[in-house]
């Protein structure tokens, strides 16, 4: 087996490794899980992390990081075995981990959330402080340790994320995802610290679907497929392309539309549409207007935060407008005013619906998957008989969706729950993409999806364009924007401030337009 | 057979260890377990008991189903206890007065019934709805407030009947009553069967229906529900209507079957046990009748421990035991059964694994 070897030859002597994983294995309820996986982080390098979501990345970070324990295999931290049954244990033996998913109190502050858990070390008092001075320089952290937490944007929040694991003593720094939720110039500025520190002897292990990403920070790489390693690499000699496919296992798909379908039918027309938020007398959405056309995909870019979620939910009725019209339109070109329908008419009139958290507004978890399948159905054939459920109906959906969108699944009957994420997710698309749909609102359809259901997941996008779908898609990943839209629309604190041509665009420059540099986008 | 196991092994534990722990009470309180436990159980052939238990049996019955259909969208409807009451005392009030031919008179009197239990449970669904206010509160008061309309209700002035030192309403003619069955010394009430049909419609309703998915889905998951489309208000309205109108059916048995009168020495505390008795049987209605059994038997046993000197509260310690240890015992095996179907997935993907061609695939196009 070349895994055995190739971490030794990538990694030059530098005493004892700073983390050694050999041989472990977690058996999950799920579909993939960790077997005889073997990882080796130098002391002082950044070591990324990169396979499909479900290859058993997160699980592993998790048994690296003592929130579950492997049913087999050791972990040496800096040469000396050690058996982590929590993340206390963890913490311990200087292990950090930053959540994909911020673990932080909104309503504390700064040095609040920081101190919180470990009073131990060195009080609440002007100890504390100092020492929380010393590292928020450290990390490049400019709020005030009195801030409140709520009142930090996403950057400074993650570097407050990173200031509490340093505080309780971490060398070695897990970092999930740590660029899912920033735009390009943000992870510029991440990546600096990380350079800075990795200087000053910290060790990192970067788990990342942004290959790109990898290349610019790693020094390793090890790539994780089906649960095992297959390989370790100097990102400065591999391509991003090389390193996918050895994710994959195959030949890389890449999210550009071919040619355009797009029509000039109308399916979705939004006027003026304006949703007031709670609390504040700024609109969570404000005057936007727009056109979605049969064949066509929107794409809307814009940082978290600033209307998109509202956008949709006020789209899919979840939300109530405070202004403006939504309408569709038929084959017939006749307009129908659905400002006023509820949840289920909309979707009977034919909008699907891949949200943006699956977990929360897509699944039932511990329902088996045939069931799931009837979620925003309940109403309509093969699935439901008007006030009856089609039982045998929905089972026999189920499986074609399984077969046909490749969800890797022991059976139908398995809970959502067991499922990987990208097989949860391309469960959904299946789902949403059922009963003709005229428009599909797609809100991050791949986000933590692994590259194989990613690229499953555009196709079909793609395919269901070209046979004339409308196509609504909000995304964090440019690339994805860029590569699967018509039409790029940027939002702004609520707003459409600006349009792009996906053709011409670049990542920076959208980039840009979304943080409202740049453009003149006064207020 | 692992869901068989997931389903009956916890209930069996949590009585098991009910047993052992009240045989420590017993001990403790210097009495014998041993001829304690055989006098219950030998007080069942004694009798009438075991027609008493399945009558018993049956009102917690329609009490626990009650509450398991609020429980299933997590709807914690504390007020059965009310709703019961007060469509207990609607109903006889109506029974009383009105003069129909048999089986219409019984089923106005179960469709009055019904509709009071509804609309005493409408009280707190509205204000769910659209205040918010949390149904656990607004119950609560209500059961409180119960009391005093039955008080009213019944009072000499209004339509109660005083009869020696007791004080009721009109008795309900016979041609509103539902017969009995002789069995042994006693009567078995003709209601179980009333109660088995709605127990298998609760079951159609809640498996089969489109209202049954609904209201599984929002009690799972709100937010998955709202984006698929269902209706949360209306949902929990529904759900309070459901279960505030078989509530509205508790006090049936005993009236139509027993007592023909609603007086202030009626039996309470039905609509709590049948909290006790949902959670005992998961919210399944095959569950909640044998959590229903079991209830009443240890309520009418218990009295025969007085014959051996034994307080009978001991029944009481029993039954909280067993509720304890029952979430308790779910939550174990629910873990000895992840543990077992990890291996099990564990054991298909080695075997995937050798087919060494899947791994190229890679769910790539």
């Amino acid at each position: 087996m070349s895994t055995a070897e190739a971490p030794a030859e990538a990694v030059p002597d530098r005493g004892a490794p700073a983390v050694q994983l050999t041989g472990i294995t977690k058996r999950f309820p799920g579909v993939v899980a960790n077997s005889d996986v073997n990882l080796t982080v130098a002391a002082g390098e950044v070591h990324a992390i990169c396979g499909e979501n479900g290859a058993g990345k997160s699980t592993l970070m998790k048994i690296l990081y003592g929130m579950q324990p492997p049913d087999e295999g050791t972990i040496a931290i800096n040469g000396e075995e050690v058996k982590l049954r929590n993340p206390q244990d963890a913490i311990r033996v200087g292990i950090g981990m930053v959540h994909q998913h911020f673990m932080l109190a909104d309503n504390l502050t700064v040095g609040e959330n920081v101190f919180l858990g470990a009073e131990a070390l060195h009080g609440i008092g002007r100890a504390a402080r100092a020492r929380l001075a010393e590292l928020a320089e450290r990390t490049g952290l400019h709020a005030e340790p009195d801030t409140l937490l709520e009142e930090l944007g996403v950057a400074d929040r993650q570097r407050v994320e990173i200031v509490k694991v340093l505080y309780r003593g971490a060398k070695i720094i897990i970092l999930d995802e740590p660029t899912a939720v920033l735009v390009p110039q943000e992870v510029d500025a991440l990546f600096a610290t990380v350079r800075e520190m990795k200087a000053d002897g910290y060790t990192f292990l970067f788990i990342s679907h942004k290959l790109d990403e990898v290349r610019a920070i790693a020094d390793t790489v090890t790539v994780i497929r089906r649960g095992t390693t297959v390989g370790t690499a100097d990102p400065k000699t591999i391509t991003s392309r090389q390193l996918a496919e050895m994710m994959v296992g195959s030949e890389l798909p890449s999210p550009e539309t071919r040619e355009s379908t797009v029509t000039d039918r109308a399916v979705l027309r939004l006027t003026g549409l304006t949703l007031g938020a709670e609390g504040s007398d700024r609109n969570a959405l404000d005057d936007v207007t727009f056109t979605v056309r049969a064949g066509e995909v929107l794409g809307i870019a814009g940082v978290e935060g600033n209307g998109q979620t509202e956008l949709v939910e006020t789209i899919m009725g979840m939300r109530k407008p405070s202004g403006g019209t939504i309408e569709l339109v038929d084959a017939d070109d006749k307009a129908r005013d659905l400002t006023k329908a509820g949840t289920l008419a909309r979707r009977e009139a034919g909008i699907g619906y891949i949200a943006e958290d699956r977990t929360r507004h897509s699944l039932l978890l511990t329902q088996p998957l045939w069931v799931n399948r009837i979620l925003g159905y309940q109403t309509r054939r093969p699935v439901s008989k008007g006030q009856l459920l089609d039982i045998a109906g929905a089972r026999a959906d189920t499986e074609r969706i399984v077969r046909d969108y490749d969800v890797r699944t022991p059976g139908i009957d398995v809970p959502a729950a067991a499922l990987s994420g990208g097989n949860q997710q391309k469960l959904i698309v299946g789902r949403e993409l059922s009963g003709d749909p005229v428009l599909l609102i797609a809100s991050h359809p791949t986000r933590g999806v692994d590259v194989g259901a990613q690229a499953l997941i555009w196709e079909n996008i793609r395919q269901a364009r070209a046979a004339g779908l409308a196509v609504l898609l909000v995304s964090a990943d440019l690339d994805e924007l860029i590569g699967l839209s018509d039409t790029i629309r940027v939002m702004l604190r609520g707003r459409l401030v600006s349009e792009a041509d996906p053709a011409t665009v670049t990542p920076q420059e959208l980039g840009s337009a979304m943080t409202g540099a740049g453009e003149g986008d006064e207020e | 057979m692992t869901s068989w196991r997931t389903k009956l092994l916890p209930p069996l534990l949590a009585i098991v260890f009910a047993v052992l722990l009240s045989a420590i009470a017993l001990i403790i309180s210097g009495a014998d377990p041993l001829q304690a436990y055989g006098t219950m159980i030998g007080q069942m052939f004694k009798g009438s008991t075991a027609v008493d238990t399945v009558n018993l049996a049956t009102v917690y019955y329609l009490s626990g189903l009650a509450v398991a259909i609020g429980f299933q969208m997590n709807l914690f409807n504390i007020g059965v206890e009310g709703q019961y009451r007060f469509a207990a005392v609607i109903a006889a009030i109506a029974g009383g007065a009105l003069k129909l031919p048999p089986v219409i008179h019984t089923l106005a009197i179960l469709v009055v019934a019904v509709v009071a239990g509804m609309a005493y449970a409408a009280v707190p669904a509205i204000l769910k709805v659209t205040r918010g206010v949390s149904e656990v509160i607004s119950t609560i008061m209500l059961n409180a407030i119960v009391a005093g309309i039955i008080a009213f209700l019944i009072n000499a002035d209004q339509f109660g009947v005083q009869t020696g030192n007791n004080i009721g309403t009109r008795v309900i003619e016979p041609s509103g009553r539902i017969p009995g069955i002789p069995l042994g010394s006693g009567t078995l009430f003709g209601f179980v069967f009333i109660a088995a049909i709605i127990g298998a419609a609760y079951w159609f309703m809640l498996n089969r229906t489109r209202f049954g998915f609904e209201l599984k889905a929002s009690g799972e998951s709100t937010t998955a529900a709202a984006a698929g489309g269902v209706n949360a208000k209306k949902m929990t309205l529904i759900a309070m209507l459901l279960s505030g109108g078989v509530a509205g059916m508790v006090a049936m048995p005993e009236l139509l079957g027993r007592d023909y009168t609603y007086g202030i020495t009626a039996t309470q505390m039905y609509g709590f046990t049948g909290i006790a008795v949902a959670l005992l049987g998961r919210n399944h209605p095959g569950g909640i009748a044998l959590g229903a059994l079991l209830w009443a038997f240890l309520d009418s046993s218990a009295v025969s421990l007085e014959q051996i000197n034994v307080s009978k509260e001991i029944a009481t310690i029993m039954q909280g035991i067993i509720v304890l240890s029952v979430v308790v015992a779910y939550e174990i095996v629910r873990r000895a059964d992840l543990a077992a179907e990890q291996r099990r997935v564990g054991r298909a993907l080695a075997a995937n694994g050798r087919k060494g061609a899947s791994v190229a695939e890679g769910g790539a196009v």
